[in-house]
């Protein structure tokens, strides 16, 4: 049920990204092209979003289960640093070249485009690349503490 | 700033983002967990046992959605401009950035932003502001 529950939530997120052009590259492009011809669809796309999530967050807030009685595993870091500032810069210049972030990768890679492919290969070569960097700076900072 | 009246699409800008939405609440409220695509892809690096099955799922799902649409309509345009090798560089700085940062558009920007999180918050200032200055040079700059 669990993994059910999952399946379906990827799904109706991945109609979402194509209903709402997300998945589309040259509009997530015309979208962050502010001095050109500006597009602002996706501003309204975050607005929909936010709009119905928040609603969901909020019930949930107060619940140790879910509706299926699973753990609620949304707390999360509230830490703000260096790495994660950077880590968004890094990760807004590889979205501006190119229009596409994670999840419209993978809606990408499932219409069969070639290019969507060689971006979700070259993505998770990067995610390959951080847990790599990351294995080694562990033993270290283990070493000094 | 002009606005491309003729791109702009609000009606189905706002349906896709409250079906993302209602995606991303239909996780939390059933899976107890933030929809960050990012972080669901991720963890499947390091593989822990009785936490890969929900990750496969839930990228398999997404997958799979251009494919369900395709049984009952055609997909709408989808046009990828960039380049093979510039799309190799993106996809490397999307897939390392996103992990630093400890999140992508989805984790961080619907739904920690839906959450009020000031860490997403701030890295969704971060990325979209890093995707304008890159657009902006790309196109203006170096591309003019």
């Amino acid at each position: 049920m669990y993994t059910a529950a999952s399946f379906t939530a990827g799904l109706v997120f991945g109609l979402g990204l194509i209903v709402a052009g997300m998945a589309n590259p040259a509009k997530v492009l015309g979208f962050l092209d502010l001095a050109g011809a500006w597009d602002p669809s996706l501003a309204l796309v975050m607005v929909g979003a936010i709009a119905v999530g928040a609603g969901a967050f909020a019930l949930m807030k107060e619940r140790t289960r879910t509706l299926l009685g699973a753990p609620v595993l949304l707390r999360s870091a509230r830490r703000i640093d260096r790495r994660l500032v950077l880590g968004s810069l890094v990760f807004g210049l590889g979205w501006g070249l190119s229009g596409i972030c994670p999840g419209p990768a993978l809606v990408l890679a499932g219409t069969g485009s070639g290019k969507g492919l060689v971006f979700l290969v070259a993505m998770l070569a990067g995610n390959g690349i951080f847990e790599f960097l990351e294995s080694r700076r562990e033993p270290a900072q283990s070493a000094t503490t | 700033m002009s606005i491309a009246w003729n791109a702009f699409t609000p009606a189905s800008a706002l349906i896709g983002g409250a079906i993302i939405g209602a995606a991303a609440a239909l996780f939390a409220v059933l899976n107890g967990r933030i929809a960050g695509i990012s972080g669901i892809l991720g963890g499947l690096m390091r593989p822990q046992a009785g936490d890969v099955s929900w990750r496969i799922a839930f990228v398999a799902g997404l997958v799979a959605a251009p494919l369900t649409w395709g049984l009952v309509a055609a997909l709408p345009e989808i046009r990828v401009d960039a380049s093979v090798p510039t799309l190799a560089a993106a996809g490397l700085l999307v897939g390392a950035g996103t992990r630093y940062g400890g999140g992508c558009t989805s984790g961080h920007g619907v739904c920690g932003v839906s959450r009020l999180s000031p860490r997403s918050i701030v890295a969704t200032l971060s990325f979209m502001a890093a995707g304008f200055a890159t657009v902006f040079v790309a196109r203006h700059l170096i591309g003019s």
